[in-house]
């Protein structure tokens, strides 16, 4: 019976202000991110040999940079050189990085598989390079980008955790509060580990739905298993 | 029925897979040192059979006999039973992360462990008998198809089996490649294996088999000599007749 | 200027210690990862429906949860609960990373076993190996060779993931960081200094995983087997 009242008294409660805040870091990031790695893709693909270059060095700096470290940067760090920003805003900022870097391999990728007869026939018709690039070379390249960019969103979720190192008190950071201080640790992140599990899944079963609904005769990717996408 | 006659019995094989009955009650005894090809249209249910023989494919119905002893039904003994029964595949089936001779050694090390000295010995034997001995540590992907045949009939001779299973052995090949692998199966033949061949090769057939079988719709038609099926005016005439046509 | 300069030199030999705990964490959940993901891939691939379930809930567990929350997690309450509170963060935190290496391991081993064709287990059957002999002399060695590339891309994922074992007190090079930080007041030099080892850290590891691919690569192997 006491379990039963911490849980829906005090657990419950504290983990629904906690995802609350999750949602909102995902919702904010994940938009963006994807627009971000839109931009350093075509920046890499199609930008000259300079801006080529700088984008591969910021990614590869991103990719090798525990993303841990890159929010303690971003909120420990930039005050030293003026700019403070809020917890929540840091973390937002590391995740669009971090998601927007690893989203523009998986359609830098995408573009590189589309067949070059593609956008020469587009300029043919007359179109700009930048028209025959976001009429016919990107919805092609997305399309084939959705597994991995359907992966990256996965990932999201998962190190939106990350946001408790900066003293965001998303669902991770009220979880550990609430076990600390009423010592029940194992029963309270278990369903802090249920709720990451049910919006994992519920990701996953969306993913493969949208992929269902865009997909084009003949430029399907065969039956994938919802458990492969974790 | 004595036996010790037969090297070889198979009775009444039926097998179906789902609602296509592809054997429909296959009888045929083997005598030791006998070569017998299976000859008839594509998808007559011959490779089955042979998988049927070393039960690859498990038949629904029948039984096959290895010196007498029952090979169907046979649970773990079934690997004892595969050791006396050799088969060479269309594609070979080399394992690709081993060179040619451990290719043939490696059955002789982990099924019949037999000491690595005496392993290496035999393996380097048999793919001398084939004629492969140069290309020992040479891997699957360097050799050609018709070299890598003969590798992998090298391997079945290794285990010193009691008959060999040939499932369509030159069918992959390229037709010049053809022709180094049936020499090999002639010398096999006439050096007393016993033989179970299914081929498109009337050739060889014709020149090295004791006896011909002949098989559509999932039964033996005819069965005989070469000779006799030649001359003779059944279905075996009639469908030698038809590809013949098609050659032309 | 120089100040800052002089502190970063001077804390650098007490920054590269972490690197032994880094590695440590890496090593072990690159260790654990095959140790248990082998197993469980060919459980996976030929196994029983039990097996096949059991693998499948481990993985989707495994898989579906935050590292941070395993930390908590096992740290925290499964470890203590055992009786096994006493046991360093370290030997938690790799733990828990090799736990989590596995499920992701056992896919990409999953992966490349169901890629090898169903000739190479029918030729072995049909020389007498059981099931078993097969799956070791020959499924297993071209399915880790086949495997080396995916297993290798895990390498910076364990790697950056083991930065997060800082929440639970690790004495690895982020933590080590951290400390300097609290202490002398330097923080972005520190901190950039800290992301070019990882980085290097990163860069050295791939170069070792590749190499080791050469030296166990076999002539035409990889490129589709029969």
């Amino acid at each position: 019976m006491e379990t039963m009242i911490f849980l829906t008294d005090i657990l419950f409660p504290a983990l629904w202000g906690g995802v609350m805040v999750t949602l909102q870091l995902i919702i904010l990031a994940a938009p963006v991110g994807f627009v971000l790695g839109i931009i350093i893709a075509i920046l890499r693909v199609y930008g000259n040999k300079w801006v080529s270059m700088l984008c591969r060095g910021v990614v590869g700096f991103i990719k090798g940079t525990p993303l841990i470290l890159m929010l303690f940067i971003l909120y420990f760090g930039l005050p030293s050189v003026g700019i403070t920003l809020s917890a929540f805003v840091a973390s937002l900022i590391g995740f669009i990085m971090c998601n927007g870097a690893y989203n523009s391999e998986y359609i830098r990728g995408a573009i590189s598989s589309v067949k070059e007869g593609q956008l020469v026939a587009a300029q043919a018709l007359g179109m700009t390079k930048m028209q025959a690039v976001r009429l016919i070379v990107l919805p092609q390249a997305l399309r084939r980008a959705i597994p991995g960019l359907s992966n990256e969103i996965i990932y999201l979720i998962k190190y939106s955790s990350l946001a408790y190192m900066l003293t965001v008190i998303e669902l991770t950071g009220a979880g550990k509060m609430v076990a600390t201080k009423y010592f029940a640790y194992t029963e309270t992140f278990i369903f802090v580990g249920a709720v990451y599990l049910l919006l994992v899944t519920i990701t996953t079963l969306a993913v493969v739905l949208i992929e269902r609904k865009f997909a084009v005769p003949g430029m399907t990717q065969s039956g994938r298993n919802v458990l492969d996408i974790l | 029925m004595a036996d010790d006659e037969y090297i070889l019995r198979v009775e009444d094989i039926h097998k179906s897979f789902g609602k296509l009955e592809v054997l429909k009650g296959v009888s045929f005894n083997v005598k030791k040192g006998e070569t017998i090809c299976f000859i008839g249209p594509s998808g007559t249910g011959k490779s089955t059979l042979l998988r049927c023989i070393n039960q690859l494919n498990i038949p629904d119905k029948g039984g096959v006999y290895l010196n007498g002893e029952e090979v169907t039904n046979s649970g773990p003994r079934i690997n004892e039973f595969r050791q006396k029964i050799g088969m060479v595949f269309q594609n070979f089936f080399l394992f690709d992360h081993l060179s040619a001779v451990r290719n043939v050694e490696i059955a002789l090390l982990k099924v019949l462990k037999m000491d690595p000295k005496a392993a290496r010995e035999k393996a380097l034997y048999e793919l001398h008998q084939v004629g492969m001995e140069d290309w020992a540590e040479h891997y699957p992907a360097e050799l050609s198809g018709g070299q890598a045949q003969r590798v992998s009939i090298a391997r079945a001779l290794a285990m010193d089996p009691d008959v060999i299973l040939f499932d369509e052995p030159t069918s992959a090949l390229d037709p010049e490649l053809t022709r180094e692998v049936l020499e090999v199966m002639k010398k096999l033949a006439s050096a007393g294996m016993t033989m179970l061949v299914v081929t498109h090769e009337m050739g060889f057939a014709t020149s090295a088999a004791n006896r011909v079988v002949f098989m559509e719709h999932g039964l033996i038609q005819e069965e005989g000599t070469p000779e006799e099926l030649m001359n003779g005016d059944g279905r075996f005439k009639e469908y030698m007749g038809k590809i013949g046509d098609i050659k032309e | 200027m120089a100040d800052v300069t002089a502190i970063v030199i001077l804390w650098i030999p007490y920054l590269v210690e972490g690197v032994f705990a880094t590695l440590g964490l890496t090593a072990a959940a690159l260790g654990l990862g095959i140790l248990l993901g082998l197993p469980m891939a060919i459980g996976q691939v030929y196994g029983n429906r039990l097996v096949r379930s059991v693998v499948a809930i481990y993985v989707w567990f495994f898989r579906g949860l935050p590292v941070l929350v395993l930390l908590f997690l096992f740290y925290f309450g499964i470890f203590p609960a055992l009786g096994l509170g006493d046991l360093s963060a370290f030997i938690v935190g790799a733990t828990v990373l090799g736990l989590r290496g596995a499920a992701y391991q056992s896919q990409i081993f999953r992966g490349g076993m169901q890629s090898i064709s169903e000739g190479q287990m029918t030729a072995a059957r049909s020389l007498g190996m059981t099931r078993m002999q097969a799956i070791r002399s020959i499924i297993l060695p071209q399915a880790v060779r086949i495997s080396l590339p995916g297993w290798s891309n895990e390498y910076p994922n364990i790697l950056t993931d083991s930065a997060v074992c800082y929440a639970i007190g690790v004495a690895e090079l982020l933590t080590r960081a951290s400390q300097i930080v609290a202490q002398t007041y330097v923080t972005m030099p520190i901190y950039l200094v800290c992301a070019c080892m990882f980085i290097l850290i990163n860069i050295a590891g791939m170069q070792v995983l590749h190499w080791v691919e050469r030296r166990v690569a076999i002539p035409g192997f990889g490129t589709g087997a029969m």
